[in-house]
């Protein structure tokens, strides 16, 4: 590691400066764990889980809407389904995904330091999101809500027991269990910003910082500014429904539009709390397949901190036909329009990256590139969305449901699972299988698309969403919908095999598998407890390909023009030599 | 003065083997500064995020009583000044004494830390004790929120102005904002208790009083909201 040099750094006695932090073998040694990389694979194992659950509802709505009229369940059953899909997708699985999982595996080794600012209060942070699951299984157990994800009043606060007109459902148990994992998400937004303002390596400036570090950091701010509003909101609801307040329900003297801009203040910067993640992850992929710095490194990064901000602004967007004054709902279409400027800043620099860049077209890469496309959809349907006249006529119609899936399927999802192939390596030490990888994207990219454009299609000539039935004209889209729904849950289910195949028998993966310059490939895999044998001290960016030396690059790899030349050179372990000196 | 303090430390941190820090400086730390500075980098985050949960009760407070001000007026005259009055003057009294404690921690006086500590701890117990006789009041006088307001006459401050029909919505608002806040002063005993503990274990020094300083950087916006909520409920 000639331009990452190192300084002997403070070791505890009772940790191996060389093991892999994976060594340690019992049920406790995760439990009680302060390590950032096992907390952040606990994170990982349970994301996956909720990913799972909430693609079985989701898969159980498109089966209900094959046919016309009944086709599996009740409405009531088919209310409770799509409520269900979009409480755990969007707060046990998309908000936790990247920032948690995967960033609280990987931030720290971007950063050089042994671990996140405050490990005890990150591993708070996975009890608090355990904790709060257990309060959604529990109102799952008592059959569910049937608000949709954003319960809305005066329906879920207007409870009948108590002489309301609302939901007879398990509301209560579930509010309190996003209210209890929005402290999760908090805490955790806050470990990260201390992390990234306090445990940066020497030499490690600001502008050496990689994308997804920069992206973290702005989703940080967002988690710990919007989210406790959702929190104030969600206790205001339970309240609600158990004192009957009065603030939300108009049949009290309350404002159901109060809530709607409580809830979207918070929850149209969670949006960005899925997808500037997702962003970060898809910069880095593409600075590693296309060997280079990502052109306009600067106004990337300065475009997350642009998304963290533009999206406290345009929560209004939702409430356009709520009732809100005209010249409110004008401003906030303008604010919207605003949000297409860092969005696009990206998308022009990510493909300007692409242009001369020694591109490898290995799965992550296909992720990263299926995210450009289908997040610029995603985005650019978006304004639609944003555009006053043409709202009223998309409102609540399938086309929103197709955007925002562009969005977080499209982006936050395709980014989540590049990560997932990029850094599987690093963490696991196991290598997977390149082809059945790609087969598993091939279906999940050709699944997604036809799930969600017969969705666009439909809904822009006015199918509504949510409604368990529909008239004859929209059944050949459902249709295809539904059939699309099926080859992306194989697609899943294919990638779901391969990993577990290369967990159970992967090839070792080596120290670089890609050939990135980043920092976290310069550690051995997988990483010690502390991430480094030794302290690093970075001389040169992250991204700087040009600086970087071979050894860093392709160490114990065969050169991809010319096999042979260095395949049989052994890993140099002169680093690790040096480290031990305890 | 407190990167004196921590310069100092740093000294004890490169001992012999240039790897072995303080008991106190955390692993993954490579200076007694750098975790100071996380952690107090750490609580005002935190911070940041109690202002914006409270801000939701203080956006349904200004809407309400902008679409309701003579509801809001009359009702606030059913809460007793003087139990809030007095009970501003103790947590702002309980602040100054969080702050001694942070002094005198930093001057390494543990006993006085401790004694500051326990005084801090006892205004916030009167305070809760004030709070507790305010509330009998309103359950007595059927002053509740929503669904649960049925004043009774006989109960309620003579003179003031005759409640509205939907005065309950204010009572609400009076409860959550207040009980959020009690509920704040709570965990603020429990985390003094804390620190009151490991100050007597002997624990802190000039060197390390991090522990003390962020927790009465909580226990100042603790009194901090108080001093918000006071004059919107009480005077106004």
């Amino acid at each position: 590691m000639a331009a990452i040099t190192t300084t002997p750094g403070a070791h505890h006695d009772d940790v191996d400066p060389n093991a892999s932090f994976l060594e340690k073998k019992g049920l406790m040694s995760w439990l009680v764990t302060l390590d950032h990389k096992r907390i952040g694979i606990m994170y990982l194992i349970s994301v996956t889980i909720a990913f799972l659950l909430g693609g079985i509802f989701a898969l159980l709505v498109r089966a209900e809407l094959l046919t016309q009229g009944k086709t599996l369940m009740d409405a009531d059953t088919y209310n409770k389904m799509f409520s269900l899909h979009g409480v755990v997708m969007v707060f046990l699985f998309i908000i936790p995904s990247i920032p948690a999982a995967m960033g609280n595996i990987i931030l720290p080794i971007q950063l050089g330091a042994k671990d996140v600012a405050f490990p005890k209060l990150n591993l708070l942070s996975l009890y608090i999101y355990w904790f709060g699951a257990c309060f959604g299984l529990y109102s799952m157990i008592n059959g569910g809500v049937d608000t949709g994800w954003t319960f809305y009043t005066p329906y879920s606060s207007s409870d009948p027991a108590h002489g309301g007109v609302g939901t007879a459902t398990s509301v209560i148990p579930m509010t309190l269990a996003a209210f209890i994992m929005g402290f999760s998400s908090i805490l955790t937004g806050v470990n990260f910003i201390a992390t990234v303002h306090k445990m940066r390596a020497p030499g490690l400036t600001w502008r050496r910082l990689t994308l997804f570090t920069w992206a973290l950091y702005a989703t940080s701010i967002i988690q710990v500014l919007a989210t406790p509003v959702l929190a104030i909101t969600l206790l205001l609801l339970t309240m609600e429904r158990f004192l009957g307040l009065g603030i939300f329900d108009p049949r009290l003297g309350g404002d159901p539009v109060l809530y709607q801009h409580f809830f979207w203040f918070y929850s149209h910067p969670a949006v960005y709390i899925m997808i500037v993640p997702g962003m970060g992850v898809v910069s880095d992929i593409l600075a590693s397949f296309s060997r280079r710095e990502p052109v306009g490194y600067m106004a990337i990064a300065a475009s997350s901190l642009g998304l963290a901000l533009l999206g406290f602004l345009v929560w209004g967007h939702h409430l356009f036909v709520a009732g809100m004054s005209e010249y409110a709902t004008m401003v906030f279409s303008a604010l919207t329009f605003l949000v297409a400027i860092p969005s696009g800043v990206k998308v022009f620099n990510w493909v300007a990256t692409l242009y001369k860049g020694s591109i490898s077209l290995q799965s992550p890469m296909l992720w990263a590139l299926s995210f450009i496309f289908l997040f610029t959809i995603g985005g650019l349907t978006g304004l639609f969305l944003g555009m006053l006249a043409v709202d009223v006529h998309l409102h609540d119609t399938y086309f929103v449901v197709a955007h925002f899936h562009y969005v977080m399927v499209g982006g936050t999802v395709m980014g989540f699972v590049g990560g997932l192939h990029y850094w599987w390596p690093k963490f696991t030490g196991k290598m997977y299988e390149e082809s059945w990888a790609r087969v598993g994207w091939f279906f999940v990219f050709i699944g997604f698309n036809v799930t969600f454009i017969a969705q666009f299609i439909m809904g822009s000539r006015g199918m509504p969403r949510r409604y368990y039935d529909y008239l004859p004209q929209y059944e050949i889209f459902h249709q295809v919908s539904t059939f699309g729904s099926w080859i992306l849950g194989f697609g899943f289910l294919v990638l779901m095999v391969m990993f577990i195949r290369s967990l159970m028998n992967g090839k070792p993966a080596p120290r670089n598998p890609w050939g990135s310059a980043a920092l976290e490939w310069q550690t051995p895999t997988p990483p010690p407890t502390f991430n480094f044998v030794k302290d690093p001290v970075l001389t040169r960016g992250q991204y700087d390909y040009q600086l970087a030396t071979d050894d860093e690059l392709y160490e114990g790899f065969d050169d991809p023009l010319f096999p042979g030349l260095r395949g049989g050179k052994a890993p140099v372990k002169k680093a690790a030599a040096e480290g031990d000196h305890g | 003065m407190s990167s004196e303090a921590t310069a100092n430390a740093e000294e004890h941190a490169h001992d012999d083997h240039g790897h072995h820090g303080p008991k106190w400086l955390a692993h993954h730390f490579d200076t007694p500064a750098q975790q100071f500075d996380a952690a107090k980098l750490g609580m005002w985050v935190f911070l940041a995020q109690e202002l914006l949960f409270f801000s939701g009760l203080f956006v349904a407070y200004g809407v309400y009583r902008s679409w309701y001000p003579e509801m809001f007026v009359a009702a606030s005259h059913q809460l007793d000044k003087i139990m809030g009055g007095t009970n501003t003057i103790v947590l702002l009294f309980s602040s100054f004494t969080a702050a001694m404690a942070v002094r005198s921690s930093q001057l390494g006086k543990q006993k006085a830390t401790g004694n500051y500590i326990l005084i801090t701890i006892f205004c916030a117990c009167v305070f809760l004790v004030i709070k507790y006789f305010e509330y009998t009041h309103k359950f007595h006088a059927g002053l509740l929120p929503g669904r649960f307001f049925h004043p009774h006459a006989e109960h309620l401050v003579a003179g003031a102005p005759a409640l509205p029909a939907n005065t309950g919505s204010f009572f609400s608002i009076y409860f959550m904002m207040t009980g959020v806040h009690g509920v704040h002063v709570v965990i603020g005993i429990g985390v003094l208790i804390w620190i009151w503990i490991r100050n007597n274990r002997g624990e802190f020094s000039k060197e390390f009083f991090t522990p003390v300083d962020i927790v009465a950087l909580y226990w100042h916006l603790v009194d901090l909201v108080w001093i918000y909520l006071f004059p919107l409920l009480y005077l106004i």
